[in-house]
């Protein structure tokens, strides 16, 4: 294939012109299914986050029909859900537990880990860095194609008679490691801890191209201080992942052997059914750990891809550079570190030493001050910029706004004292939907809004996007903000029912508006899905840079090859946020422009640098010249 | 003919919107509206930023303000006025932020809005400015986790001696309780133990457990330390009992704790609320299987001398079930008081 020989991203490489030629030779199963061209898999996995997001939406609407309409006759969803509708037409309490658990399995796994950063990372690292592929292009087929196999696992299991796991996305054991204790443990559970391998691995293959990618394969004078910050957020983002997911692998695999060769790692002195196990000797305390060390961090391999985009997309909306490129560096930076050394914060009443629990505050909250000096530096941006609101820059704005909602609440849950009254309570639910649920969803929208151009050469359609965005945007909060109130007035998560309690016994209309509220906002994606597959046939034609956006991925052809830069890739001379530069003729730069180029606008200490610059270019030329003569 | 009706419905609606968008689009393009950098539709979208921002703001303020009562759950224990006291500080100092942030971050989209001919202004740095905004969160912070962290060493310091013992053991899906009786202390339990008769594995083989008294509530004095030991039979589960602002996971095979003085009896609760069938109520918040949901138990705060009284009158074990007594030895049974 041609892949072998344009994966160097060397600019000498010779004869690039006759690569193209060899594109024409793809089939259907190369271009579409077994590819290995980065942009191709990007959109494998948009595609496939797309279906699983509106699977998981699906299931939220259900759970909050019950939650909303406790006394809703549901006979009609029987064709769909047979059994799981008893007699009377009401859901079946475990059922319920399935659908919060598979809900929130998917959506932070499937749409949010490998919808976002599988699309983004894949698609942007290589066009954006100035690099022909990902280093492994196989690799990153098998990547997607691990996700794929995860993908149909978890989908059979929403099938079986018992019903797919029904533990919490967090399957803690003992319930997951006993079928006697829920009938999802069992073969449901199975399939959970398979897809989950599976989705490791996919995971693991993606992230180690990706740091492979971004240190080895970065275009001339592409140095770590002129990346983009999507690049930065991809990067530390895949460190992240190749750091904690393998914890994951191995408190899964501790499970699996708890729950099918008869150890104790996890279980101790039971009583379940009416017999006495044999185990003892585990802590179900030390799943708790192992999971939450992959758990935490994943919050951020969640959070860091959405907040690249927005500084990405608001810069260049807002025709400003972005406030503190170094400080947002910086913040991504601590940020990366300190996800590894808050996650016990989730445990501070799982029965730990409180020691561990002061010690754990501390840390947590610290990292409220990287997060809010990425609020303030996005502020900043957008202070005296000349902002235009395309679909994209709408939904990095409502990622701000959420990040800031979202995460002023986590002050108050990683504050162990606070947090043993709101633990477990609807608060914690407003918490992370708002700050990593809803957040990220927006940065993945603001990201295919933004380089759908790049993605398919047409332009979605911006009024639709505006529509989505005031019905999305309104919608979340509309669903989450309430859960504030009804998290601080005590409400358990994962109840089926409210009745049983005196003081959970209020707010039924508070209840019933959430879920209509969470109706209106799930139907309001379809606008966006048909927006998405209208667009990508019958969109307007777009222009190369429709932006006018510095990054070099909008210096590749309207529908790039395999390989990205016909010719050469273009080497980059300067930061990627030269926007409004004083003196310049028009209010962009881009990176590929020299500073020679642009002796007007050039700050003193760049004007120093042109000497450097033209000695260089000259002696590329030399090189050329000579390569050319043998 | 419902679904038919409603789907004759769905498709009128569905081709309407279809015909808008078209006839939208179309007109865009001749306007030419598509071309420009930014259309009149940045206009709409900066204002929509300005009526979202004091709509929901008002919304916000609004329903805060009404629904008070109704989501600030009374308090009955002392170390809940203290935690109380830290999320409201943390509510301000968060609250603040919160309004600032969000007033910026709209109005920036109305003021700053795409003016032909404008141009940004070129920002890209001042680290005076970083570093204030950094250092500032940091010592807010600071003050936050400390005031947070001296009231989690004392919530979580050991129990004072004297503490009253109420033992709590969670399993699917209830709540079982058991009193240490008159030497306030709980008997040796294995959960090889358990059968039909005996739902605590108690071993009656131990003397301390030869006064232990079963309760199908908690009953406990007000103003007196009370010790919850936390257990649990088969999966985790977790004991939330809000109007004490205590939580504490029930996990199996690792015994758990949580101590407190509760503040107002359950009749002084009433006559506050003024609601007579008020209680205090114990739920679980650790999923734990089907009937998660209805995991109660009530907890009854009654008056020191009235908790003298009412402990002189229950029954132990034994008492209440001679058979438990099989095996054990004549003078232990004499003890236990059933021979």
């Amino acid at each position: 294939m041609a892949t072998a020989t344009v994966a160097h991203h060397d600019t000498e490489v010779h004869g690039h012109q006759d690569h193209h030629d060899h594109e024409h030779h793809d089939n259907f199963i190369t271009k579409y299914l077994f590819t290995t061209d980065h942009k191709m898999i990007a959109k494998q996995f948009l595609v496939t986050g797309m279906f699983w997001a509106l699977i998981g939406g699906l299931l939220s609407t259900l759970f909050r029909l019950q939650l909303g309409f406790p006394d809703m006759n549901l006979e009609v969803l029987r064709p769909i859900l047979g059994g799981w509708i008893d007699e009377a037409g009401k859901l079946d309490p475990t059922f319920y537990l399935a659908l919060v658990t598979m809900h929130g399995t998917i959506m932070v796994f499937f749409v949010l880990t490998a919808g976002l950063s599988g699309t983004f990372s894949n698609f942007l690292i290589p066009l954006q860095i100035g690099a022909r592929d990902m280093a492994s292009g196989f690799m990153n087929m098998l990547s997607y194609w691990f996700f794929f196999v995860s993908g149909v696992i978890m989908f059979i299991s929403l099938f079986l008679k018992t019903g797919p796991a029904g533990g919490g996305w967090v399957v803690y054991p003992p319930l997951s490691a006993l079928e006697q204790a829920i009938p999802g443990s069992g073969m449901g559970m199975t399939l959970w801890l398979i897809s989950m391998v599976f989705f490791i691995a996919s995971s693991l293959l993606g992230g180690i191209n990706y740091v492979t990618t971004v240190i080895n394969l970065r275009t001339k004078g592409m140095s770590f201080s002129r990346l983009p910050l999507t690049i930065w957020a991809f990067f530390l983002t895949a460190v992240i992942g190749i750091l904690s997911f393998p914890v994951l692998f191995a408190a899964a695999l501790l499970l699996v052997f708890d729950r099918s060769f008869g150890t104790s790692f996890y279980l101790a002195d039971i009583y379940v059914a009416g017999e006495a196990l044999p185990n003892t000797g585990g802590s179900p305390v030390l799943y708790q750990h192992l999971f939450w060390f992959l758990g935490h961090p994943e919050v951020y391999i969640v959070l860091l891809p959405a907040l690249g985009i927005t500084s990405e997309v608001i810069a260049t909306n807002s025709r400003k550079p972005i406030f503190g490129y170094k400080a947002m560096v910086i913040s991504l930076l601590g940020i990366t570190v300190l996800s590894f050394i808050v996650w016990a914060h989730h445990m501070f009443v799982s029965g730990m030493n409180p020691f561990l629990g002061s010690i754990f505050m501390f840390l947590t909250l610290i990292i409220a001050v990287p997060s809010a000096v990425k609020v303030f530096n996005y502020l900043t941006t957008l202070w005296r910029g000349n902002l235009i609101f395309t679909p994209g820059m709408l939904f990095s704005i409502g990622l701000v706004s959420f990040f800031i909602s979202g995460g002023l609440t986590g002050i108050f849950l990683g504050n162990s004292a606070i947090d043993i009254q709101l633990h477990d309570t609807y608060f914690v639910v407003a918490h992370f939907h708002l700050v990593m649920g809803s957040a990220s969803f927006f940065g993945m929208m603001a990201g295919v809004y933004h380089w759908f151009p790049k993605m398919f050469g047409r332009m979605m359609d911006a009024k639709l996007g505006y529509i989505h965005f005031w019905l999305t945007f309104v919608g979340v909060y509309m669903v989450f903000f309430p859960m504030h109130y009804i998290g601080i007035a005590g409400f358990p998560r994962r109840y089926y029912s409210w009745t049983n309690f005196e003081f959970t016994n209020l707010y039924t209309d508070l209840n019933m508006f959430v879920s209509v509220a969470a109706i209106i906002t799930f139907a309001a994606q379809f606008i966006f899905i048909f927006n998405f597959f209208y667009s990508m046939y019958r969109g307007r034609k777009a222009s190369l840079n429709p932006w006018n956006s510095n990054t070099l991925e909008w210096t590749t052809p309207l529908h790039p090859g395999h390989g990205n830069w016909p010719g050469e890739i273009p080497t980059v001379y300067r930061w990627p946020y030269d926007y409004s530069k004083p003196g310049a003729a028009e209010d962009f730069i881009p990176q590929h422009i020299p500073l020679s180029q642009t002796p007007e606008s050039n700050l003193p200490h760049e004007q120093e640098l042109v000497k450097l610059e033209l000695e260089i270019m000259k002696e590329e030329a030399d090189l050329v010249a000579n390569e050319s003569k043998h | 003919m419902y679904t038919f009706l409603i789907a004759v419905g769905a498709l009128l609606l569905l081709s309407l919107v279809w015909m808008v968008y078209r006839i939208q689009t179309l007109v865009s393009v001749v306007k030419g509206s598509d071309r420009k950098i930014a259309s009149g539709s940045n206009k709409v979208n900066a204002i929509l930023f300005l009526v979202f921002l004091f709509g929901s703001g008002a919304l916000m303020f609004w329903y805060s303000i009404k629904e008070f009562d109704n989501y600030q759950m009374p308090v009955a224990s002392e170390h809940g006025v203290i935690t109380d006291e830290l999320f409201w500080i943390t509510m301000a100092v968060t609250g603040i932020v919160f309004l600032i942030t969000h007033v910026l971050l709209f109005i920036f989209p109305y003021k700053y809005q795409y003016k032909e001919g404008r141009k940004a202004a070129f920002y890209p740095d001042n680290h005076k400015l970083e570093l204030i905004w950094t250092a500032v969160p940091g010592v807010v912070m600071a003050g936050l986790v400390i005031s947070g962290w001296m009231a989690w060493s004392d919530i979580t310091a050991p129990a004072p001696e004297k503490a009253h013992v109420v033992e709590i053991m969670g399993y699917q899906f209830a709540w079982d309780v058991r009193y240490p009786g008159k030497d306030n202390v709980l008997g040796d339990y294995d959960y090889r133990l358990i059968n039909a008769s005996n739902s605590h594995g108690i071993d009656f083989t131990d003397k301390n457990s030869i006064d232990d008294f079963p309760s199908p509530r908690v009953v406990i004095p007000k103003g007196e330390p009370v010790l919850f030991k936390i257990r649990a039979r088969d999966v985790l589960h977790s004991v939330f009992a809000p109007h004490m602002r205590l939580k504490m996971d029930a996990v199996p095979g690792m015994p758990t704790r949580f101590w407190f003085v509760p503040t107002k009896t359950t009749a002084e609760m009433r006559a506050e609320l003024k609601n007579p069938e008020f209680e205090y109520e114990i739920a679980c918040t650790e999923i734990c299987g089907r009937g998660h949901f209805s995991m109660k138990k009530i907890i009854e705060v009654v008056e020191p001398a009235e908790y003298q009284k009412w402990l002189s009158e229950q029954k132990s074990f034994l008492q209440q079930n001679p058979s438990l007594a099989e095996g054990l030895k004549t003078e232990k049974k004499e003890i236990a008081g059933i021979n």
